[in-house]
């Protein structure tokens, strides 16, 4: 649980956050989006004292982050960055045991816990615990990147761009792993980005935030439907509206169950979006859909992607 | 056809020195300036064999750059080296048989230049087989190894810089230890201060403002100003509190060569320190601080770390310089291999210069070399 109570950060005169209150419950994937600048990165580095507010209050857990050490409170909360900062002179399984070791666990339990996060994020142990960062490519490195910030398994996990060095299957790939590491840990992430796609793909609540200004703090489905300003309506997109709504929901939500259809079915899982592009695609106004083992589960039509 | 350029051009130096310098030179005493004997009069009999590595060494420029000619090459020039030296140590025994007990035979300028010719062209082969830097090392010490042996034969005791050796034996080694010495006593404090003043200016731009500047200043007071400089204050100390000088502290001596070879050495250690810590990527210290590091384990695990090959290039710096201004605190009594050097000045024996100057440099280099050995260590386990 993290609460930002009127929270005001001043470089000089200028207010790069102004009077920000949001409160973002345990389990919740938060994304705060803006332009550069807009300042989401400070308000995300204010939760873990990297930044100390000018005014209000920020609250981890209910309690005010000032009151703890840094260094204790930063243990306790992952931290991934936009530019990795893996360190250069320590092997994959060191960089992964950072927290840990200072932390007091033991060099075994450390190994093990770097192996198995590695697992989890999709590279082999055995080929990459002993390897040093420099021969990583720019995903591997923020794979373990990640890796880092999970290994002490704590409750809250910060991304400040976590993505935005990355080419675009790899970032695809990495947020696919992401929210299922979220979804299955049920850990709370306060995720930043200026990509409204990844924004739409992640986020349980999406914060919107301009000049330092919070502007909306609502779900994704939300954000799309009811927009709070012109702003808003401009980072999403006018254009495309109904494809990223499309987006959001799953081919299960609109399955005619038992009813066949013929061609390459759909998987269950995918979203309304892919099936609408492959039905433009293939110039076909049905799709058969599957369960994730490949069991027919019935079709979708075309006229089922208008219904609300 | 040119196969190897830098081959030909240190042979073609050698053949244009050999001719034109001489190789001995030989003085009735130690008041006179000598005569000139030319390389090519000392080759007669057995010493023609000189001409056996010479010959190898030109087949090395022409012929097809394989591992095999490098090898042969390497070989070449260390025989090269060592036959030189054998043969200037018998040409000066034959010479010492006719002349006066109190001629002096030394080493003259076509001798040095070939020395220093052979050298080159054994570091180059050695480049060139890619060998190991511990393995370049080992080679380096048996030629060392191997010189020392010839002088231990007694090969090369009619040269003058042995005869100069031989009648200073004791006051030789003392040099030496006492140089060693030093550059010790001024490179311990100079790291225990360097190093935390160059964390600390890295922390505080308010110290880095007048320190470097400061330090700048001290690097150019020529030493022997800075000696002089130091002389007051130190022997108005000893002067007011004389239980001092029982311990050796007063304006004269290793005390304050000591402080003045720590002045010098402290610019280039602290400079590479905050300079090491300011070249620190900003998104490891990002991490490690936002990971949870304090600041003290940010600076022993991640900084200090990832700086330390920029802080030991300016111990290198500070060793090097060190070694080499240790010789001029002879001048206020420090003694060290700067006393024989500069005695060899005043009497205007060159031969007993270089018996100061030339283990100076040999240290210089064995440092160096140390030096270069910690930092390819240091690079292969980081990259």
């Amino acid at each position: 649980m993290i609460e930002f109570e009127h929270v005001t950060k001043r470089y000089g005169a200028s207010a790069v956050v102004e009077n920000l209150s949001l409160a973002v419950a345990g389990g919740e994937f938060c994304v705060i989006i803006g332009t550069s600048g807009a300042g989401k990165s400070t308000a995300l580095k204010m939760i873990n004292q990297l930044v100390s507010p000018s005014e209000g209050r920020v609250r981890v857990n209910g309690e005010d982050v000032r009151l703890a050490p840094p260094a204790a409170l930063r243990r306790r909360i992952g931290y991934v960055i936009q530019s990795i900062g893996l360190f250069p002179h320590w092997t994959v399984a060191r960089n992964i045991g950072a927290v840990p070791e200072l932390i007091g666990w033991s060099k075994r339990r450390i190994r093990a816990r770097a192996a198995e996060l590695l697992t989890l994020l999709k590279l082999a142990p055995d080929a990459f615990l002993d390897r040093y960062p420099h021969e990583l490519s720019v995903g591997q490195q923020q794979r373990v990147g990640i890796a880092r910030a999970l290994a002490a398994d704590q409750d809250i996990l910060l991304m400040d761009e976590p993505f935005g060095a990355l080419d675009p299957i790899t970032r695809e790939a990495l947020q696919a792993e992401i929210a299922e590491i979220q979804r299955a840990s049920r850990k709370t992430v306060v995720f930043v980005t200026h990509d409204m796609d990844e924004a739409l793909r992640l986020g349980s609540r999406i914060a919107v935030m301009d000049r330092g200004r919070l502007v909306q703090a609502a779900t994704p489905l939300e954000l799309l439907t009811a927009p709070a300003s012109d702003f808003v309506r401009d980072l999403v997109g006018r254009d495309d509206l109904g494809v990223k709504l499309l987006g959001l929901a799953t081919v299960a939500s609109r399955l005619r169950a038992g009813v066949p259809a013929p061609g390459e079915p759909i998987a269950a899982g995918a979203s309304l979006r892919r099936a609408l592009s492959r039905m433009v695609a293939e110039g076909r106004d049905r799709l058969g859909v599957v369960d994730g083992d490949g069991r027919p589960l019935g079709a979708i039509h075309l006229a089922d992607l208008l219904r609300r | 056809m040119v196969r190897n350029r830098v081959l030909l051009v240190l042979l073609l130096a050698g053949l244009l020195a050999a001719p034109s310098l001489a190789f001995l030179t030989l003085a009735p005493n130690r008041l006179v300036s000598g005569a000139p004997i030319s390389l090519g009069a000392a080759l007669h009999g057995e010493a023609l064999i000189l001409l056996l590595p010479a010959v190898l060494l030109a087949l090395g420029v022409f012929l097809p750059q394989r591992r095999a000619l490098h090898a042969l090459t390497a070989a070449a020039a260390a025989g090269f080296l060592l036959l030189l030296v054998r043969l200037a140590g018998s040409e000066a025994a034959l010479l010492a048989q006719t002349a006066p007990p109190v001629a002096r035979i030394s080493l003259g300028g076509a001798f040095w230049v070939l020395l220093i010719i052979a050298a080159l062209a054994l570091s180059d082969a050695l480049r060139r087989l890619a060998v190991p830097a511990p393995a370049g090392v080992l080679l380096g010490a048996v030629v060392v190894g191997a010189l020392g042996l010839l002088l231990l034969s007694g090969a090369l005791d009619s040269l003058a810089i042995v005869r100069e050796y031989a009648a200073r034996r004791t006051a030789f080694a003392a040099a030496i230890l006492r140089h060693a010495a030093m550059v010790a006593l001024a490179l311990l404090p100079t790291v225990l201060l360097g190093l935390p003043l160059g964390v600390l200016a890295r922390r505080r731009e308010a110290l880095a403002a007048w320190l470097f500047p400061l330090l700048n200043v001290v690097q150019t007071i020529p030493s022997i100003a800075l000696f002089g400089v130091l002389l007051a204050p130190l022997s108005g100390l000893a002067g007011h509190f004389p239980a001092l000088a029982r311990f050796g502290i007063g304006g004269v001596g290793v005390l304050p060569a000591v402080i003045a070879l720590i002045l010098y050495a402290l610019l280039p250690v602290t400079r590479n320190t905050s300079e090491g810590l300011a070249g620190v990527s900003p998104a490891a210290l990002e991490a490690g601080r936002g990971l949870g590091m304090t600041p003290r384990q940010l600076l022993w695990r991640v900084e200090l770390p990832l700086a330390l090959p920029v802080i030991l290039s300016g111990l290198r710096i500070a060793a090097l310089q060190t070694i080499g201004l240790a010789a001029v605190a002879a001048l206020i009594g420090a003694g060290g291999l700067g006393a024989i050097m500069f005695q060899g000045l005043f009497a205007d024996a060159l031969d007993l210069v270089l018996l100061g100057v030339l283990p100076i440099i040999l240290m210089a280099l064995a440092a160096n070399v140390l030096f270069d050995l910690g930092l390819g260590r240091l690079r292969r386990l980081r990259r």
